[in-house]
């Protein structure tokens, strides 16, 4: 038996295979390609992410299942894969992201949230006794650095910007579907129904505000971004990252 | 007799229009008697940010080399430049670390901030040493003398200094308030942002 301070036989699950290869992490991208479908698209003026939510029963109180999560007011992330995990990585991001404002006074540029997640999936890579994330993430974020970003992390710890990109089932024939429908000039409104059009290629069921879920990056004004300053720290900024009411999905799928 | 006051020296700083000052005496002591007339206390962090470090000279070049240390990190991981306000909250975040053992030092900030414009907007802020924050629109003091620093500055400063009559003002100030105070003095440098 492995003794409580990591003896000789509590080897990490993560071992090379002779040729090369780290087999659970590509098991954790099998895990993710079976989830269901999640997508981000970058626009002129902000960033789309949404997903399908499906649940395995109509007796499923579909209230309770988040699949967008805000980790601070200017990120929010989406996922496919295992939920589970999911709601650990939130948890750490947003603890992330809370204990980045208490240095710093201001919430984490997209990049460095990205980078504490992918620091985080990569551990799990090599760390003994617990096994590789099963999801991928789609991280959308807005920072006075950088403006609207959006990232993509993998259960290796790797992860890339994109202008727009597709995870999950399907995620091959969205990314295509993607490709022949960006341009760089496309406005946000566009992007949502870009999104949704994209779901509904490999939807199965019907698509309702139950069914889709969506998460909007707004580039703040000019006026917005003067109000902001320390003078006037007791008025909260307005947030960048936000959900969409179930109201205005079902406004979007109505059009 | 307090710690605070056990190597002497006082720093300034002061908001113009479109431009910032920061000035210190250059004092280093041993309660009254002078060691030094070269010691430094004010440090740059960035192009745009100055550091002022008055009090407890052992903990001046701890702070300094801590900060140094930060905000490189900062530099490298983010790939840009601190901002004023940021720097401002670590250095409050740094100090509250050692709240119940605290650093003898009462720093004093002056920066400038882009803003999202373009143009550069003054920035000034001084903290006590644990780290509570003051963000003044006028000017800063800290120090052994910084009871004089307030009373000269409260006469002299006036709102929309231009960057020449601005270094008059803060020299003036400077000048009249360590020399009425036995512990700081001894040389004195003002930078003008």
């Amino acid at each position: 038996m492995a003794s409580a301070d990591g003896g000789a036989y509590s080897y990490s699950l993560t071992v090379f295979s002779p040729s090369g290869k780290l087999v659970q992490i590509e098991h954790a991208l099998a895990a993710v390609s079976q989830g269901t479908t999640s997508l981000g698209i970058k626009a002129s003026n902000g960033i789309v992410i949404a997903t399908e939510k499906k649940s395995s029963s109509i007796l499923v109180d579909d209230s309770m299942i988040e699949r967008v999560a805000v980790i601070c007011p200017n990120i929010g992330i989406v996922y496919s894969g295992m939920g589970p995990d999911f709601r650990v990585l939130v948890a750490r991001a947003r603890k992330s992201a809370q204990a980045y404002w208490k240095i710093y006074g201001e919430y984490p540029p997209t990049r460095v949230l990205t980078q504490e997640l992918a620091n985080i999936m990569q551990q799990a890579t090599h760390s003994g006794g617990i096994r590789p994330f099963g999801v991928s993430l789609l991280v959308a974020g807005w920072d006075v650095n950088r403006g609207s970003t959006l990232y993509q992390v993998d259960p290796s710890g790797s992860y890339w910007a994109w202008k727009a990109s597709a995870i999950g089932k399907n995620m091959v024939n969205a990314k295509t579907f993607l490709e022949k429908r960006y341009n760089d000039d496309i406005s946000l409104e566009d992007a949502i129904h870009t999104a949704l059009l994209t779901l509904k290629e490999g939807f199965e069921g019907q698509m309702t505000e139950k069914t889709i879920e969506i998460g909007v990056v707004t580039v703040p004004t000019e006026e917005d971004l003067e109000g902001w300053s320390i003078s006037s720290a007791n008025t909260r900024p307005k947030p960048t990252f936000r959900k969409l009411t179930e109201e205005e999905v079902r406004d979007y799928l109505a059009l | 007799m307090s710690i605070m006051e056990y190597n002497g020296g006082s720093v300034v700083a002061m908001v113009g229009k479109g431009c910032v000052a920061i000035a210190s005496d250059l004092r280093l002591g041993n309660q009254a008697l002078g060691i030094s007339s070269n010691f430094q206390k004010i440090f740059p962090i960035t192009d745009h940010i100055y550091l002022g470090l008055p009090g407890l000279a052992t903990d001046v070049t701890t702070l300094k080399e801590q900060f140094r240390y930060r905000v490189n990190m900062y530099t490298i991981k983010e790939e840009r430049e601190i901002e004023p306000e940021a720097f401002a909250h670590l250095v409050s975040s740094t100090l509250y670390e050692r709240r119940f053992g605290p650093f003898f030092i009462e720093p004093v900030m002056a920066g400038l901030t882009k803003k999202p414009s373009g143009e550069y907007k003054p920035f000034i802020a001084a903290s006590d040493l644990i780290g509570c924050l003051n963000f003044a629109k006028d000017f800063v003091v800290a120090g052994t003398a910084s009871s004089k620093l307030f009373g000269v500055a409260e006469g002299l400063w006036e709102p929309g200094l231009e960057p020449e009559d601005l270094f008059e003002t803060i020299s003036q100030t400077l000048l009249n308030a360590v020399d009425r105070d036995a512990y700081s003095g001894w040389g004195a440098v003002v930078h003008v942002m």
